[in-house]
């Protein structure tokens, strides 16, 4: 038999257990990049800030226009939003003369989900509707089983999914890499794959699987500034290159391991953080909170013990005891 | 354990419609139009809330701190069922009537903002429930949590409306509820802290550490306690009830020890991790941290003596103290030390506001008319003249 003294000990350390998370538990690493997986490789320093990409993006998507300018001409967002999945941001220091210099220079970024390998959004949402493709990898969202609580909103470190606060039936709206195009969609015709990459005139965006753009980009990052080569165009590996001249880059793909890596890559001539890209660590928040949350809540086991040890020690403290209603049992 | 000198709860009595009351309904009728209009336009009509501030007080204040504000009925059962404790029996119904009305508003009011409320029921439900999310974790322990105080609660309206037989065979099985009515808050106070480790460096290092579900636990522990001194204080002088100051001190020295030690533990994490030196920024997370500190330290300065614990003005403003420390903790973490770039803003617009107020007001209104209509604070002279006025 158990002594009440066993009981009791057991409820506190029980308790002691689940409060400060001691319970040995396997650290989860941060989740494995699908081996097919698809994405960009975004190269600022080919991009000339046209937008097309913003543009064809809101067809692909069939996003409602969004104005910043008093005349609403066309379609002028200045961030992603509800109604925006993808923006060019520009950079600008000084006189702004210089394309891809940090000093008085200017220098564009692409601003959509990165599809990380391990996304925060996909470990935040508390009802499976923001999850990540076993094979594409690509981080997708289903409105029908959104909740629209906006956990997602907040945990992403990039800021990519938005909210729409301006309707009665809002939804989350962040970048799924067009994986509605397929036959059949009325945008099938116009777009074979990611918008954004099909329509970029200088192969600034590219859409490719994730090994062959991380290759591509170690390819240009071995080039010389000014050095002649070939840029792909669209699709990496498919019919359309040109040829041009290497940036000045600094040797970081960013994205290569930022949370545990991403599915969109990015190139540079001027540092990310002035881009606007945040600084991150390699181990993925999600898996921090993940650990965390299985180290407590693992099988259920913890909160079953100390579940245990809380009803033996209740039932022992509350015999002989006035009953719940405060009356002394001798009363009744 | 014999404690024969409880007196048995009874109702208050006296009248139900009375100018505080009037107003109190009034707050919440406002409230509730508020939330007919973001039903009809959208949260973006009354709130504040945008892309770099998704969470506003509908969650930072109604969700996180409503729930720790309701914490009181979850201490008071752990000190006496669990610690054996039962000399602090007749606090037990009062304090679970608060956190009855906590929590049911704090799960209630979380559908309003939920932007897609029509789908709320996924997060329970196999297929679509994500068990890696912390907030499937707090939903779920929240809602059985207040499903549990129902029951612990529901002798009362037994004993109200005469059902003996009943009542006799709930508290039979009563224990297994209030083992629960102790694990799940543990759970889910410590996992609204959990639910911002994902966020990463968006929050400041002055709060974000894994260790947040301890200190959040920890500070709820406590401000259940301090929430008992507070109402005790509060219904001695709204009810003229004698003040409880025997059982208060004691329970003042439990607060203490688990301030103190939770002093140790938040300024410990602070220094191992060496956030600590961020404190001395010129920010306002610096200032807001500060602050937040002070109405932690100031109490456990105020009842560091025996002597002092029997001061009902220094358990008073310690209870307040630690109120508002609390308060801060979750404030700061969640809005504060919270930014997901710069450029972005947020402060609660009036209608949110309101709606908040009228949340706290609806709280006060069914606590004021549950005591006078059912048998939840213990049997005083007092009441008795009030009852029969």
């Amino acid at each position: 038999m158990t002594s009440r003294r066993d009981f009791l000990k057991s409820a506190l350390s029980g308790g002691a257990l689940l409060a400060a998370g001691t319970a040995p538990a396997e650290a989860r690493d941060n989740l494995p990049q699908p081996p097919d997986a698809i994405g960009l490789l975004y190269d600022s320093t080919l991009c000339i800030g046209c937008k097309a990409c913003v543009s064809a993006c809101k067809d692909s998507n069939q996003l409602p226009m969004e104005f910043s300018t008093e005349e609403h001409l066309w379609d002028t967002p200045l961030d992603l939003s509800g109604k925006t999945k993808n923006v060019i941001k520009m950079y600008k220091d000084g006189s702004g003369e210089n394309k891809d210099q940090e000093k008085d220079g200017f220098a564009f970024m692409k601003v959509s989900c990165l599809h990380c390998n391990d996304p925060s959004c996909v470990s935040a949402c508390p009802v499976s509707a923001m999850t990540k493709d076993p094979k594409t990898g690509v981080v997708g969202y289903d409105e029908s089983i959104c909740i629209g609580c906006r956990y997602c909103v907040a945990a992403c470190p990039f800021g990519v999914p938005r909210f729409q606060y301006d309707t009665p039936f809002p939804k989350i709206v962040k970048c799924e890499l067009c994986r509605h195009l397929k036959p059949g969609h009325e945008k099938y015709d116009t777009y074979q794959f990611s918008a954004c990459a099909q329509v970029c005139p200088t192969g600034a965006t590219l859409f490719g699987p994730v090994k062959a753009l991380k290759a591509e980009a170690e390819r240009r990052l071995a080039l010389k500034a000014g050095e002649a080569t070939t840029f792909p165009r669209g699709k990496l590996g498919g019919p359309d290159s040109y040829p041009g001249k290497a940036g000045a880059y600094l040797p970081r793909i960013y994205g290569d391991r930022e949370v545990g890596g991403t599915q969109v890559l990015k190139l540079s001539a001027v540092p990310m953080e002035k881009l606007g890209m945040p600084k991150l660590p390699e181990r993925s928040y999600a898996s921090v909170s993940e650990t965390m949350q299985h180290t407590l809540y693992g099988g259920l086991i913890a909160p079953i013990v100390v579940l245990g040890g809380l009803v033996a020690v209740a039932r022992r403290n509350m015999k002989g005891e006035p009953d719940a209603s405060g009356k002394p049992e001798q009363e009744d | 354990m014999a404690h024969s000198t409880h007196h048995a709860p009874m109702p208050l009595g006296g009248k139900l419609v009375t100018p505080v009351t009037v107003t109190l309904a009034a707050l919440a009728a406002i409230a509730g139009v508020i939330l007919l209009v973001r039903l009809v336009f959208g949260l973006g009509a009354v709130t504040n809330i945008n892309d770099g501030y998704p969470w506003g007080i509908w969650i930072a204040y109604d969700v996180v701190i409503g729930s720790a504000f309701a914490c009181g009925g979850y201490s008071v059962a752990l000190l006496v069922y669990i610690f054996n404790r039962g000399e602090y029996h007749p606090l037990v119904r009062p304090a679970l009537l608060g956190s009855l009305f906590g929590y049911t508003l704090a799960g209630a009011s979380v559908i309003f903002d939920l932007g897609r409320y029509w789908n709320f029921w996924h997060i329970f439900w196999p297929g679509y429930a994500q068990v890696n999310s912390v907030m499937f974790e707090v939903a779920l322990c929240i809602t059985l949590y207040i499903a549990v105080m129902w029951i612990e609660f529901s002798p009362a309206f037994l004993e109200k409306f005469g059902k003996p037989e009943q009542k006799k065979r709930l508290d039979r099985v009563m224990f297994v509820f209030i083992g629960l009515g102790a694990l799940l808050p543990s759970m889910h106070q410590s996992s609204l802290g959990s639910l911002l480790v994902v966020f990463g460096n968006q929050v400041h290092p002055l709060w974000q550490t894994v260790l947040l579900p301890l200190i959040y636990l920890m500070t709820a522990i406590t401000v259940g306690f301090a929430l008992v001194i507070f109402e005790s204080c509060l219904s001695a002088m709204g009810f003229k009830r004698p003040f409880e100051l025997d059982i208060l001190s004691r329970l003042s020295k439990v607060m203490w020890g688990m301030l103190v030690a939770y002093l140790v533990i938040r300024i410990g994490d602070l220094v191992a991790r060496g956030a600590i030196l961020r404190m001395f920024e010129f920010s306002i997370e610096a200032l807001m941290f500060l602050i937040e500190m002070a109405f932690f330290i100031v109490p456990a300065v105020l009842l560091r003596k025996p002597e002092y614990r029997r001061q009902p003005a220094k358990l008073f403003v310690s209870a307040v103290c630690l109120l508002a420390g609390a308060f801060l903790l979750r404030i700061n973490s969640f809005l504060v030390g919270y930014e997901t770039g710069s450029g972005w803003h947020y402060f609660p617009s009036f209608p949110e506001l309101m709606v908040t107020i009228g949340i706290i007001a609806i709280e006060i209104l069914g606590y004021i008319v549950l005591v006078r209509f059912l048998p939840i604070l213990p049997k005083t002279e007092g009441a008795l003249a009030a009852a029969t006025k």
